[in-house]
């Protein structure tokens, strides 16, 4: 079993939910992040972060994966004052909606300060509302960047234990740690990390607050990150127990504090949500051993569409 | 004494409270005194959060009651969560107009919400200022915000026209769902609806699909009206069709 704890599943195919399924990846976290380019309307916002909570979370269902989702105004968008400023207002009432797990992807892209500003009332917003933070490292000035987020964070009042660092990579793993947070990492081809490097980390880090997730979004990125990972990790004579709470428990335990995320959701759904949105998944139900393969692969295998 | 929909729905979500049932009546007492919208969007929030989501337990009589309290209401497979949403909903005293209240926690509600949202539509005030909201609900590709309203719900039956009506009826069939749990599906059967189903079943079954056993529930009342019954024995002739299905 997989958790994949950061995958924007509203750019993704249905060969991508059916390929995670098949993989063992039973539960999996969207983060409201910018989609690709910027939104002009704040009504364009609200209606994102209502897919996100409600259509996306019906679609994994048909696969057999639970989604679950962050809310939160991103840093790129934090520099259109008028949008960010409509967006605040509408935030809480989505940040206590049913598999939001925390806020976020927030932090710093440009390290501006409206970035600064809205990074700021956000980290308010999460301890008013007792939720985790997952925080979006910048891809610029990165070690700079993602100290000065946890500085903020410190200065915010914000426990290190309910914040996420996401996009770690060696050079910054070592304070992400140290200074007592979560260490998010993104396989994510050619601008974050390879699964030989995660490897590696592992071997140097072993596994207690590490967290392997995908980013898999609308560009070049793999939606089996995490599988794939795990699988060459094990491959590279890592211990199982410590897959195990990189590729799913750490995710578990992290995001679980918002208390929307459990096992027992996938593992033993409650009747009314097996009747509306989860149709549960067929490697819990015993039916074949996780499969990594391309997505698409068995149907472009298969010529006839019925 | 006949029991309203509100004060049954107090009853069984107050036995299922636990050792929320303070929370519970703390909170409908300050919905019922009115006050700023947001102590109702958190009331709503929290009401999974402190009430779990498990069925609602319900009694052949309180099914009874329920159907006294408001003819083809059948809160069979609600959720307990869902209940205390639609209470908190009736309870709550606006200044402004249900339908817009309705409309501003449809559109930032999470999957849970919507369901018990729509679910509750037979037992809101003015129900036609409501009939852009349910056309939003339908023509969702929600299926289970779709059978909210379409299944076990009286609201179609009682309030929608012929057209709004058969399209549902249609859409159902599209989407896979019952037809069976949509409560007034004889009762609403008209030949215009019965047209419709017969081309849709032709179209099946050019398609090599099947077609569903349910699909004749509505067709039935009407198989000698002079439109309807040339089409029947078309598709009789041709052997799609058996006499026995029609009876
Ligand atoms: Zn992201």
């Amino acid at each position: 079993m997989f958790i994949d704890p950061h995958a924007h599943m509203i750019s993704r195919t249905t060969d991508d939910y059916e390929a995670m399924a098949a993989a063992g990846v039973v539960a999996l976290i969207e983060p409201a992040f910018w989609v690709g380019q910027p939104r002009t309307f704040v009504g364009t916002y609200v209606d994102y972060l209502s897919t996100i909570v409600g259509w996306e979370r019906f679609r994994a269902g048909q696969f057999g994966i639970r989604h679950y989702c962050t809310v939160g105004l991103n840093s790129k968008e934090a520099n259109n004052e008028e949008l960010a400023e409509g967006v605040m207002e509408w935030l809480p009432r989505f940040a206590l909606k049913e598999g939001v797990v925390a806020i976020g992807e927030i932090g710093y892209d440009e390290q501006t300060p409206l970035e600064d500003k809205y990074f700021r009332l956000q980290l308010e917003l999460s301890k008013e509302l007792n939720l985790p933070v997952m925080v979006h490292t910048p891809h610029r000035d990165k070690k700079r960047g993602t100290s000065r987020s946890m500085d903020v964070c410190e200065e915010m009042g914000v426990d290190p234990s309910m914040v996420i660092i996401d996009h770690n990579n060696e050079e910054t793993v070592a304070e992400t740690l140290q200074r007592g947070y979560w260490a998010g990492f993104s396989i994510y081809p050619s601008t974050k990390m390879g699964n030989a490097r995660m490897v590696e980390i592992l071997k140097q880090y072993g596994s207690e607050r590490i967290i392997v997730d995908s980013a898999c979004d609308w560009g070049i990125s793999d939606p089996l990150g995490v599988a794939k990972t795990a699988e060459l990790a094990l491959k590279s004579g890592i211990s199982e127990e410590t897959v195990r709470r990189v590729c799913y428990q750490n995710a578990l335990d992290a995001y679980g504090q918002s208390g929307q995320m459990k096992e027992e959701d996938w593992l033993t759904p409650p009747a009314i949500d097996q009747r509306t949105v989860y149709e549960g998944n067929s490697i819990l139900r015993g039916g074949r051993d996780p499969l990594i393969s391309v997505p698409g692969e068995e149907r472009k295998a298969n010529l006839i569409i019925e | 004494m006949t029991e309203t929909p509100k004060t049954l729905l107090h009853r069984w979500v107050s036995a299922q409270s636990g050792d929320q049932a303070d929370w519970l009546a703390e909170q409908l007492e300050t919905l019922a005194a009115g006050g700023p919208e947001r102590t109702l969007y958190i009331f709503l929030g929290f009401a999974p959060r402190k009430l779990g989501k498990a069925d609602l337990f319900l009694t052949e009589a309180d099914k009874a009651a329920a159907e006294a309290a408001h003819p083809g209401w059948r809160p069979e497979g609600w959720s307990v969560d869902g209940a205390a949403r639609v209470l908190g909903l009736l309870t709550y005293k606006s200044d402004r107009a249900f339908v817009d209240v309705f409309k501003d926690l449809r559109r930032t509600s999470d999957l849970g919400e919507m369901i018990a949202l729509y679910r509750g539509l037979p037992l809101y005030p003015d129900p036609e200022s409501l009939f852009f909201e349910v056309g939003e609900g339908l023509r969702s590709n929600l299926k289970p915000v779709f059978e909210a309203i379409a299944h076990n719900n009286p609201f179609p039956r009682d309030r929608m026209d012929e057209h709004r009506w058969n399209h549902m009826i249609l859409k159902a069939l599209f989407v896979d769902s019952q037809l069976s749990p949509i409560v007034g599906l004889k009762d609403r059967a008209n030949p215009e609806l019965a047209r419709i189903l017969i081309d849709y079943a032709n179209e099946r079954w050019a398609a090599g699909r099947p077609v569903t056993e349910e699909l004749w529930i509505p067709v039935r009342p009407f198989a000698d009206h002079p439109e309807i019954a040339p089409l029947l024995a078309t598709a009789t002739a041709e052997g799609r069709l058996t006499k026995e299905v029609l009876s």
